[in-house]
């Protein structure tokens, strides 16, 4: 299973970490500084995988962010290398040519996207067309019950007057 | 808590936002998670599919144990929803579930069983899922799924390899590769130690490794988990060709990672087939020297379980190549490998010795010390290449002088076998004659005494090697004298201490510097192997040879500081030498230590020093107090307590021949010498003597223990327990068996006989072995049982001992 997710810009910012397994807060922070330091500083031509503390740890770089999964040992690297160019690839159609300050701004709406392409450490979905249909939806509910409160709360308003 | 109220409101904005700030903010462990459990069973049973599958996504990624088994109905009922989302959803959450509480497994292998026949790809990928991860938890499971669900799940596989192209799920112009991943993995599973199931997939297997296209990454991920899978199912041989030609094809392709999985694979594949995997040993040596540092790893651990006495040769040539031209980091895994390699494969003792010297010249500080050591016992053990090592070692220090080990061994041949070196004793046909003249050697010793980068191992090793020269090259011990002296100023003690001994050697004890530094006896390779993988400390180890020292004259000063030296931090110091003490008394094969260790501990010198040890014993019973130098006394007096004896039994061997010299204070002196030994009363000899005691005697039977010392091992005591029969009937089956406190352990050796005669007329004799880890705080105690046979019936005594002497 993957034990957690980590995006980590090129100046070792963090812009989005999701664990799947217990770790403190303390436990938490002592993680991403390690793997920033070890993953920031690998070459470019080196392979995409490092053994980190009896897990391993898969990465890829994408412009100047870092997507950093932790797998077990007896998981295949390679199809994690899939499962984050999949959420990679979902991003983009979402937000259309996404880039590092859409997710800044938008942390939210990446983490429900992570949500639906994995839980418990486990992939979801494997269709990117329906992992968008899916969020699309639910964009749609929030959307009109914003819609919904502000009429209310007009009528109220009025009432109240 | 905002959080919580979040997810209580009616709205699905906020419990959207509500659910995502919980998942963030807490985790399993915070107890905060129970309250929210309440608002999870509403939102499972919600209307909205969306909340639903919020509450879903929730549970799965944070719940905890308690939770898990108050929800697990509901997720089991959200199996078999309409919605596919929902179905998915809940699988995953399910997953977790079990993880946690594997008790509720059975309640899933069901539905989980269900879902392997949907045809909606998430569904399935997460229905396949869990059936995985239901049989890793559970067997039962295993037992069902594989029963009754692998050929549909053979038939899936096919039906996904075969369909055509799908948009949605295609990736890089195969189907789903996600699906072909997860179905291989489960099959993987499912096969594994079952031929059965194991035959049904070969087809299946086969087709998927020779159709899927590997020029895209996702190919090589299929690829990759059916090459697991086909190493872990049962075996069929034209499978396993194919397996390890793939990842023949993956060890060459250019991309890094591809060689890293294959690797790996490769490691695995070893086990089951390492014929195929020496065909790839050249790449594979290839890829050590890559400037990748995982995969250099990876590829040096592979080329470590590829080594075998065939290819040890050039596999060994190449690795030490390498070695020269690695970065740092890696030179100490390497040198690590390299010494192993050549320790357990050497075909013979010559190049076993070469290797070793290149190694060390190379990267003689990454080298540990096991493995100098090692060189050195083997060194010692080949006679014939005496003279051999030590001119190449000496050829080898005019190169390589900054390793620090090199120096180190280089310093102790040139010690050992100096006069070899000055005379070409023992000149093999591969070598050239060398002239080297005493001072040269003097030269190589001073200079590693006199460098700065020189540590307090090499400086002492240098300053003993100093004293066994001035005794193999008389014309030069007034140099060497002179460089000794040099360091009886040091402010390092071991340095200090050393140099005045030697200085006194030299000057005042000629006629024993000869039997002093004689040559060492062969350390017995085999022990010190067995002992060396026995033991987990290096410093047992280098104690162990250490005190093999000990045989060659008691007096032999470096044998305790050695131990010391190599274990500089230690701060019992009474332990390493007795522990050395210990392992000599097991090397020597048990033997009876009372009188005997003197005889074989001093074998192999000559008089004097024998003579020394009965002056030796008298001195510790304090009869005739010999003649002293006051000098010497200042030496003892200043030195550390358990030093002494070995040191100071230099010079008291020393003594017979001194006792023309009689000056003042002799008994005083002697004094002195038994206040420093106080602590230590049992050095060779018997040390103190203990009365034998009756630990037991009733109207039937007597037992009598009598004691003895290992000598340097004040802890041990060994004890003959005889037992004597004093009733008119034999008695059979006697055994004896002992208790101690915690403090102590004891080690019964077999009795001599299991049957007593009568009134006396034979006795049953058993070692016994007492370590006593409160030695001179506690005495020892021991509770006792006896069984026997009387007249066919049986008896069972038991007491207490409370008499043993103190001190023991």
């Amino acid at each position: 299973m993957i034990h957690f997710v980590l995006l980590i810009s090129r100046q070792g910012k963090v812009r989005l970490t999701k664990w799947y397994s217990p770790y403190s807060q303390k436990e938490r922070t002592k993680v991403i500084r390690e793997l920033s330091g070890v993953i920031l500083t690998r070459g470019p031509k080196l392979c995409n995988f490092v053994e980190w503390k009896g897990y391993k740890v898969v990465y890829k770089r994408y412009a100047s962010l870092y997507f950093c999964m932790c797998i077990d040992q007896e998981d295949n690297e390679l199809e994690i290398l899939e499962i984050i160019h999949h959420y990679v690839e979902i991003l983009d159609r979402y937000f259309g040519s996404v880039c590092e300050l859409d997710l800044i701004f938008n942390f939210h709406k990446a983490y429900y996207i992570l949500d639906e392409l994995l839980i418990a450490g486990e992939l979801q979905e494997p269709s990117k067309k329906t992992v968008a249909r899916l969020i699309s939806a639910q964009d749609s509910l929030v959307e009109t019950a914003k819609e919904q409160r502000s009429t209310i709360s007009n009528i109220i308003a009025q009432a109240t007057k | 808590m905002e959080c919580l109220k979040l997810i209580a409101s009616a709205e699905f904005p906020e419990k959207r936002i509500g659910y995502l700030g919980l998942m963030l903010l807490l985790d399993e462990r915070q107890e905060v998670l129970m309250l929210v459990t309440n608002s999870l069973k509403q939102d499972l049973n919600h209307a909205n599919q969306y909340i639903v599958g919020l509450a879903l996504c929730a549970l799965g990624n944070i719940c905890s144990a308690e939770m898990a088994r108050d929800l697990a109905p509901e997720v089991e009922r959200l199996l078999q929803f309409r919605d596919p989302n929902t179905r998915k959803k809940a699988a995953l959450c399910a997953i977790r579930i079990i993880k946690k509480v594997p008790d509720l497994a059975e309640n899933f292998i069901n539905p989980a069983a269900a879902l392997l026949k949907e045809k909606h790809h998430g569904v399935l990928i997460t229905g396949v899922q869990l059936c995985t991860d239901l049989c890793k938890v559970s067997p039962e499971a295993l037992e069902h799924f594989r029963k009754r669900c692998t050929e549909g799940l053979v038939r899936t596989l096919k039906d996904v390899v075969n369909s055509p192209y799908a948009p949605e799920y295609d990736i890089a112009g195969i189907t789903d590769p996600f699906l072909h991943i997860r179905l291989v993995r489960l099959l993987r599973v499912l096969g594994q130690g079952d031929a059965d199931a194991s035959d049904l997939m070969n087809d299946i297997l086969a087709q998927v490794a020779t159709k899927t296209e590997s020029n895209k990454n996702a190919g090589n991920a299929i690829l990759y988990e059916c090459v697991e899978t086909i190493m872990s199912i049962e075996d069929n041989g034209g499978l396993r060709v194919l397996a390890i030609n793939i990842l023949g094809r993956f060890l060459s392709n250019r991309d890094n990672n591809i060689r890293y999985v294959a690797l790996n694979m490769l490691m695995k594949a070893i086990t089951v087939d390492s014929q195929a995997v020496q065909r790839h040993r050249a790449t594979i040596l290839e890829c050590v020297k890559d400037s990748d540092a995982s995969i250099r790893k990876r590829a040096l651990e592979l080329v470590y379980l590829l080594v075998n006495e065939s290819n040890v040769k050039p596999l060994t040539k190449e690795l030490i190549e390498y070695l020269e031209v690695s970065d740092q980091e890696f030179k100490g895994d390497l040198t690590a490998k390299i010494c192993s390699i050549i320790a357990k494969f050497s075909p013979e003792k010559i190049w076993y010795i070469d290797q070793m010297l290149k190694v060390l010249s190379e990267a003689g500080n990454f080298v540990k010390d096991e493995a100098w050591h090692a060189l050195i016992v083997v060194i010692s053990n080949a006679s014939d290449l005496h003279g051999y090592s030590v001119r190449a070692l000496y050829r080898a220090f005019q190169t390589s002088a900054e390793q620090e080990t090199l120096v180190r061994v280089a310093v102790w041949c040139i010690g050992e076998y100096g006069d070899m070196l000055i005379n070409n004793v023992g000149l093999l046909d591969i070598e050239n004659p060398i002239t080297v003249t005493g001072s040269d050697a003097v030269d190589i010793v001073e200079l590693a005494i006199k460098r700065h980068t020189s540590d307090l191992t090499t400086k002492s090793m240098s300053l003993i090697a100093l004293l066994k020269l001035s005794s193999r090259f008389p014309s030069c011990s007034e140099r060497i004298r002179d460089i000794i002296i040099q360091n009886r100023g040091s402010l390092v003690l071991e340095l200090q201490q050393r140099s005045i001994e030697f200085n006194s050697v030299i000057e005042k004890h000629q006629n024993i510097r000869s039997a002093l530094v004689e040559r060492m006896p062969v350390l017995d390779e085999a022990t010190f192997i067995g002992r060396r993988a026995g033991s987990s400390p290096a410093m047992v180890s280098t104690s162990n040879s250490a005190s093999l020292n000990l045989p060659n004259g008691v007096a032999k000063p470096p044998a305790a500081p050695l131990v010391d030296l190599l274990d500089l931090s230690s701060d019992d110091v009474p332990a390493p030498s007795s522990s050395g003490g210990g392992f000599l008394q097991d090397l020597l094969g048990g033997v009876d230590l009372s009188p005997g260790l003197n005889q074989t501990a001093i074998s192999g010198t000559n008089e004097a020093p024998r003579t020394g040890t009965d002056i030796l014993l008298d001195l510790l019973s304090i009869e005739t107090p010999p003649a002293q130098r006051s000098s010497i006394t200042d030496i003892l007096s200043s030195s550390q307590g358990d030093k002494s004896p070995v040191a100071s039994l230099g010079e008291i061997s020393s003594l017979p021949s001194l006792s023309t010299r009689a000056t003042s204070a002799g008994a005083t002196s002697m004094m002195d010498l038994l206040d420093g030994f106080a602590p230590n009363p049992p050095m060779p000899g018997n040390g103190p003597v203990y009365p034998p005691i009756v630990a037991f005697e009733s109207s039937s039977l007597r037992i009598t223990f009598d004691f003895s010392k290992a000598p340097g091992n004040p802890r041990a005591t060994a004890i003959l327990a005889t037992f004597t029969n004093l009733s008119q009937n034999i008695y059979t089956d006697f055994i004896f068996q002992a208790a101690v406190p915690k403090f102590l352990q004891l080690h019964l050796d077999p009795a001599s006989s299991n049957t007593l005669p009568a009134n006396g007329n034979g006795s049953i004799t058993q070692n016994l072995r007492v370590t006593n880890s409160q030695h001179g705080k506690k005495s020892l105690v021991m509770r006792m049982r006896i069984a026997y046979k009387f007249n066919n019936e049986d008896i069972l005594e038991e007491g207490q001992i409370n008499n043993f002497p103190r001190g023991l």
